[in-house]
């Protein structure tokens, strides 16, 4: 059988669910959680912004480039759990609306491709050489850093506009 | 001129209408603004949060705010106009709409909070050190900050829910 048929017996059945059912009747839930994945996103792409500024050498160049990604990159991987958590439970309420939808299917794309971006970055400021202070950064790096930004800000785009496929 | 005759002058530029008749443009916007959001919430949040002591101690707190805050500034640059340009769509609705107001109030007492952090709190912000002592006023400051802002992105979602 086709996977779009799978996925859509497990919308219908989800939506039956008594969890499901109680979301859906809550009016307060959604956007409370929706709230708390905002905030957490929040996190991600600024902490993600402020080790990718620090890897093209804008800002605190007096730090070590290991020291300020220590400092931000608990602040990427960490906000997931509170992202994944919220967004199971916005999926639970209304499975249909985001597992069938296209943009919520290129929302996850663009997220696996800036979970492997943000464990580039951890490995690239955990290297030796990156001991040294504001040299030039190389092409390697500008591509990584753009590459970053471009999937966090697509990530935050695809979010918004799950709500309007429909 | 009143205030209702105001939001529906708004309501009736040109401006107003094209969003509002463009299937496209709100939700582009939109987007624009809570891309801006994030990045003015996360910004102010890592200032707040060294602060509190939570992060970044062993950097001192002038750091830490001249290099965020230039990123706060142009983000609520954007996230103002994109919020007026989506309110103009609707302003009728927006403007009598309970959390969009209390927005509105919350982002005064945002400005309100920093002005005091800097008019007087942290005039001296040069001279906490590295690991040193944060005043208390300070950290209150950072802690009234952050609840400000987690409050406010509660509202703006909670718009979305109250508009009919």
């Amino acid at each position: 059988m086709h996977i779009a048929h799978w996925l859509n017996v497990f919308c219908v059945w989800l939506d039956q669910t008594a969890l499901s059912q109680a979301i859906q009747a809550a009016g307060w839930i959604v956007p409370t959680v929706q709230t708390i994945h905002i905030l957490s996103i929040a996190l991600v792409i600024v902490s993600a912004l402020m080790v990718d500024l620090r890897l093209l050498g804008i800002i605190a160049v007096d730090q070590p480039l290991e020291r300020v990604s220590a400092r931000f990159l608990p602040f990427v991987w960490w906000p997931l759990l509170a992202l994944l958590a919220t967004g199971a439970i916005m999926i639970i309420g209304e499975p249909a609306r985001s597992l069938q939808n296209p943009v919520f299917q290129l929302k996850m794309t663009l997220l696996a491709g800036a979970l492997i971006v943000t464990a580039i970055v951890q490995f690239l400021t955990r290297r030796p050489s990156s001991r040294e202070g504001a040299g030039r950064p190389r092409v390697g790096t500008y591509a990584v850093v753009v590459l970053s930004l471009l999937l966090w800000t697509g990530i935050v785009f695809a979010g918004r506009w799950i709500a309007y496929w429909a | 001129m009143g205030y209702d005759a105001l939001l529906q002058w708004l309501e009736a530029t040109s401006v107003a209408t094209t969003i509002r008749e463009n299937e496209l443009l709100f939700p582009w916007i939109e987007s624009i603004h809570v891309l801006a959001i994030t990045l003015v919430v996360g910004s102010i949040s890592i200032v707040d949060l060294r602060l509190l002591g939570v992060t970044s101690r062993d950097r001192p707190v002038g750091r830490i705010a001249d290099e965020v805050l230039p990123y706060t500034w142009g983000a609520f640059a954007v996230a103002a106009t994109t919020g007026a340009l989506l309110f103009s769509s609707n302003a009728m609705t927006y403007g009598h709409n309970f959390f969009f107001l209390g927005k509105m109030m919350l982002i005064a007492l945002a400005g309100i909070n920093m002005a005091v952090f800097h008019l007087f709190v942290g005039r001296d912000v040069e001279r906490w050190g590295g690991a040193g002592h944060v005043p208390s006023a300070a950290k209150a400051a950072g802690a009234v900050s952050l609840s400000i802002w987690i409050v406010l992105v509660g509202f703006g979602r909670w718009i979305g829910f109250t508009l009919h």
